[in-house]
């Protein structure tokens, strides 16, 4: 069953015309790793998806409903995102961090709220860490408790914007396991990653997405292994 | 007549009452001004028609003498009014609406400062605009903004003097009439001027101290 359904979307920033018409589908329980070079679209594709950028043309439809800008609220519950660059709210500690949304936007009982959330924690191994402040975190450590974050709303998919690629790399393991034992939950996601061997382990589909377009996809090891278009055959060759 | 220390010394306790009133007014104008100045400062920044008040009231209130809004606050609600307005009131109502214009603009900037991250992953959360801004976006811009709220605290007690002109007893008019009283009028400004400087360093003392207190976590 499709959950996301994208119709050819563009969005433009001024005169910059960066999607350029994507029509995609994304499944229920599917991992689709998004590649491509710098600048090709992939952020904005991302955000696109839960409206933080409002596309400038097309539908996206999330379970079969249009996304408009009145059931956009409820939609992005539905959807958790991670950063790259963690954005968790720095004065609140982590125990906060986790509860806020479900308080506030499932209007979940704080009691609940806390105890899903020494679960969360306890899920991405840091259950020791619920009293302290973000700034007090690793890196590593700062991207689990946002993953931790978004779960906490029960979203049905998971958005990824390359969660590891602001982590020194004795880091990025420990965020990706938590990836991979997501997706092996059955976890919907969309991962925009340079890690080529999240994508070759753990992922359906790979997309090669250039110049605002998706140029190619497939499931990884055809991808990796026999690239049809030009395009992704150069990048593959720069990225791997 | 010879600069008198010992007159100094007798001065200041005469002057006490105003200095009083002039903690008092700008106090409450200050925390009056801050409540207006969030309001008007979200507004400015908010996409709807708001904002265009929210300009027109900060461009208003900085574009104009400070003496000037008081006399119109003073002389405007005595004139809508029935019965007269007291001048205390009449200058609480001239800071707060003074001070919440230059307020509107440090909060303006705090908000503005905060990382574009924080706000789309509140949003991306499912939290509502209001939500994002009041748990997120607020907090963390009032922490930042201490320092210039501050300084506005700061500048709003020596503006406060202008009251005077409405006959507020605060400390400037208690420093003219007994000026007027004594002819000592060197030593008693003097007193007058020492005052402040007491006040308006203990307000920087507290504020550093705030500061402090508020960083432990981050
Ligand atoms: N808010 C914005 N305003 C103007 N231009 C933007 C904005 N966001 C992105 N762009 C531009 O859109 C293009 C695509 O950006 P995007 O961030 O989606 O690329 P990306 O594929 O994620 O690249 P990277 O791998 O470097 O993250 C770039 O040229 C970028 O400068
Ligand atoms: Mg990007």
């Amino acid at each position: 069953m499709a959950i996301i359904e994208v119709q050819d979307l563009h969005k433009k920033f001024k005169n910059l015309h960066v999607l350029k018409g994507i029509t995609t589908t994304i499944e229920q329980g599917e991992v689709v790793v998004i590649i491509g070079p710098s600048g090709s679209g992939k952020s904005t594709f991302l955000r696109c998806l839960n409206f933080l950028e409002l596309p400038t043309s097309g539908e996206i439809r999330f379970a079969g409903d249009l996304i408009t800008p009145d059931n956009l609220q409820v939609v992005r519950r539905e959807m958790g995102m991670v950063f790259q660059s963690f954005n968790l709210f720095p004065h609140m500690k982590v125990i906060d961090n986790i509860t806020l949304a479900p308080r506030l936007a499932r209007k979940m009982e704080p009691e609940e709220a806390k105890s899903q959330a020494y679960e969360l924690l306890t899920q991405v191994g840091l259950s020791e860490k619920a009293d302290v402040y973000p700034n007090q975190l690793s890196g590593g450590q700062q991207q689990r408790v946002a993953i931790a974050r978004a779960l906490a709303m029960r979203p049905q998919v998971m958005l990824f914007d390359e969660p590891t690629s602001a982590l020194d790399p004795e880091m990025i393991g420990e965020v990706l396991d938590v990836m991979k034992s997501l997706a092996a939950d059955g976890m919907t996601m969309v991962v925009v990653t340079h890690e080529m061997g999240f994508a070759r382990e753990v992922s359906d589909r790979v997309v090669f997405m250039d110049d605002g377009l998706l140029v190619e996809e497939n499931m990884p090891d055809q991808l990796f292994s026999n690239p049809q278009h030009p395009r992704t055959q150069s990048f593959l060759s720069k990225v791997l | 007549m010879t600069f008198q220390w010992s007159s100094v010394k007798e001065f200041v306790p005469l002057l006490l009452p105003g200095a009083i009133v002039t903690v008092k007014l700008t106090s409450i104008s200050v925390l009056a001004g801050i409540i207006l100045g969030t309001i008007f400062g979200i507004m400015r920044l908010s996409r709807t028609p708001l904002r265009y008040l929210a300009a027109a009231y900060i461009d208003f209130i900085r574009g104009t003498p400070l003496m000037v809004q008081i006399f119109m606050v003073f002389y405007g609600i005595n004139a809508l009014i029935e019965g007269t307005l007291d001048p205390f009131p009449a200058a609480l109502i001239a800071l707060s609406i003074n001070s919440g214009a230059y307020v509107a603009e440090i909060v303006r900037a705090g908000i503005q400062s905060i990382e574009k991250g924080q706000r789309e992953a509140a949003l991306s959360l499912g939290l509502s605009n209001s939500a994002t801004m009041f748990y997120v976006i607020l907090p963390q811009a009032f922490k930042r903004i201490i320092p210039p709220l501050g300084n506005e605290f700061i500048a709003l007690l020596k503006d406060s003097s202008l009251v005077s002109v409405i006959s507020v007893n605060e400390l400037t008019r208690y420093a003219d009439t007994t000026a007027g009283r004594t002819f000592r009028f060197f030593e008693v400004w003097f007193s007058a001027a020492i005052i402040y400087l007491i006040l308006t360093v203990t307000i920087s003392r507290i504020v550093i101290l705030l500061e402090k207190c508020l960083k432990v976590d981050e």
